[in-house]
């Protein structure tokens, strides 16, 4: 079982793509693999011939677990070695348990698993409403409320009994102040209920007389508890330093609108892939910021993997790697960002991306944030985050005007750098920012 | 491109980047950004698909036009290149 970043201790085997006698080489994806925050597909390391699977669909293992043998000899004399783990891992011993045995994977988003995992409730049982049949948090969730009503799964407000109008967004805020909205009368298009009808009642008076439902809170601290963790340690054992500088934007936006006319709809740059190119480029120039610090010292990265941040759309929150991104053209970089959103949300990242990272960046400007005081995924020893652009008034050269601007901030670690070398690192980003044709 | 052929098109995009979400209950004048939770990414998906489904080329100026249903809806029906 592989690790996928420092916060993760064990996975489960959803779907194995291979089995014994199959032909693999380096790079094919063989297992899907389920952790507390996404799922994953896991790449193999070895060419060769699958020679035993270790551990079943549907089983829970801990990291460094050997999850098959490969043989990777001639075929007359067979090496076998353990798939995703350090070659020098010795297998466990264990009784070959049959593939076949488990039940036919299910189709589900990794929320539902988890959700359905810590109620306890079989996906097979649920139909999904899903992208090809997929078993959605939603589902498990209607699922709950329809067969087990008791106290502690039902979700609070109790669904309505019958079918009513609600806007999205109405029913998003309800859920948050806990409105049961079979007593609130709609005004909106055929009697709907709009937020504007909510913004019209009290607000509970305080979070006791509000108590958030007990699912919502299973579920929030289900979600949390990997990165709780590891940002215990981050606090903990790094000192954390932290700057910020103000940005403008307005050449690197104007250059990229004119670049986006010349591209066709499918090959746009967003902005954020210049951010992107402009931090890796300045960790090259500052390699204090990229790499690890593991058993008192720093390892500086020679290839500059930087961690996106992306939530989930569901909740949760991972931050998989663009490989070697400041080597990569924008247009390039950008094309792989997307499909790394797509496929986090999807639940279809791959093992080696979310291991890799060596500098994590952070865009909360989408929503709404200023700026970002980030907390370091260790071992790495920086994040980088971007707030939100802001029309500001700037002053330059004696004449003030008003200019798009996004704060670039960095959280570095004070045993690897100091507040010098983490200034150089913004100025550096900031000067990128401003020669966008050279991104 | 008819009005209920636009909010066909809509949906079905919609529906790969939201699987989600219950577009009944869609508020047809409010942006999609508010009420499905979308980002610049999404958003940029959006267009993609609403290219690869009509091929209209909508140049980012356009992109506010296209931010809620009846927007969409509009322009659709105005047809490629509006």
């Amino acid at each position: 079982m592989p690790s996928l970043g420092a916060d993760m201790t064990e996975g489960t085997v959803t779907r194995w793509l291979v089995k014994p006698g199959d032909q693999v080489h380096r790079g094919d994806i063989v297992v899907e693999i389920e952790t507390d925050k996404a799922d994953m597909e896991v790449e193999i390391f070895e060419t060769g011939t699958i020679e035993k699977i270790l551990v079943s669909q549907g089983e829970r293992v801990a990291v460094g677990t050997p999850l098959a043998l490969v043989a990777t000899g001639s075929p007359a004399a067979p090496a076998p070695a353990p798939v995703a783990v350090q070659p020098a891992a010795p297998p466990v011993a264990r009784a070959p348990e049959p593939v076949a045995k488990a039940a036919p994977p299910v189709r589900a988003t990794p929320t539902a698993r988890v959700l359905a995992r810590e109620l306890g409730i079989e996906l097979a049982s649920i139909p999904g409403s899903g992208v090809g049949g997929a078993v959605t948090r939603s589902d498990v969730e209607h699922a709950v409320a329809r067969a087990a009503p008791s106290p502690p799964l039902q979700p609070v407000p109790s669904p309505p009994p019958r079918r009513l109008l609600v806007s999205p967004r109405a029913r998003r805020i309800a859920q948050e102040r806990g409105i049961d909205l079979a007593a609130v009368k709609g005004t909106g298009p055929g009697g709907s209920i709009t937020a504007a009808d909510l913004d019209h009642l009290a607000v509970p008076p305080a979070p006791a007389a509000a108590p958030e439902p007990a699912l919502e809170a299973a579920k929030r601290a289900q979600s949390r508890r990997p990165i709780s963790g590891l940002m215990e340690r981050s606090n903990r054992e790094i000192p954390h330093y932290y700057l910020g500088l103000d940005v403008d934007m307005s050449r690197a936006l104007g250059w990229l609108r004119e670049e986006n006319r010349r591209r066709s709809v499918t090959d746009r740059i967003l902005y954020s892939a210049l951010l992107l190119k402009a931090t890796a480029l300045a960790a090259h120039d500052v390699p204090e910021m990229n790499g690890y610090y593991t058993d008192g010292a720093f390892e500086p990265s020679t290839a500059i993997n930087l961690g996106v941040a992306i939530s989930l759309r569901q909740g949760g929150l991972v931050a998989p790697a663009i490989m070697d991104a400041s080597n990569k053209p924008l247009g390039d970089l950008m094309r792989e960002l997307a499909d790394l959103v797509k496929r986090a949300r999807a639940g279809r990242l791959r093992a080696s991306e979310m291991a890799s990272s060596t500098l994590t960046v952070t865009n909360l400007g989408e929503l709404g944030a200023g700026f970002v005081y980030g907390v370091i995924y260790p071992p790495q020893v920086a994040l980088v985050g971007f707030g939100k652009v802001i029309e500001r008034p700037w002053a330059e050269a004696g004449m003030l005007g008003v200019r798009p601007v996004i704060t670039a901030t960095v959280a570095a670690d004070h045993r690897v750098s100091d507040g010098h070398r983490g200034g150089i690192f913004l100025a550096t980003v900031n000067r990128l920012l401003q020669e966008p044709e050279h991104l | 491109m008819n009005a209920e052929q636009a909010r066909e098109t809509v949906f079905a995009v919609l529906r790969q980047i939201t699987p989600e979400a219950d577009f009944d209950e869609l508020e047809p004048d409010v942006e999609f950004r508010e009420q499905l939770d979308i980002d610049s990414m999404d958003f940029l998906n959006f267009i993609i698909g609403i290219h690869e489904r009509t091929g209209m080329d909508v140049p980012e100026e356009d992109y506010p036009l296209l931010a809620s249903l009846n927007g969409c809806v509009a322009y659709l029906g105005r047809g490629a290149g509006a």
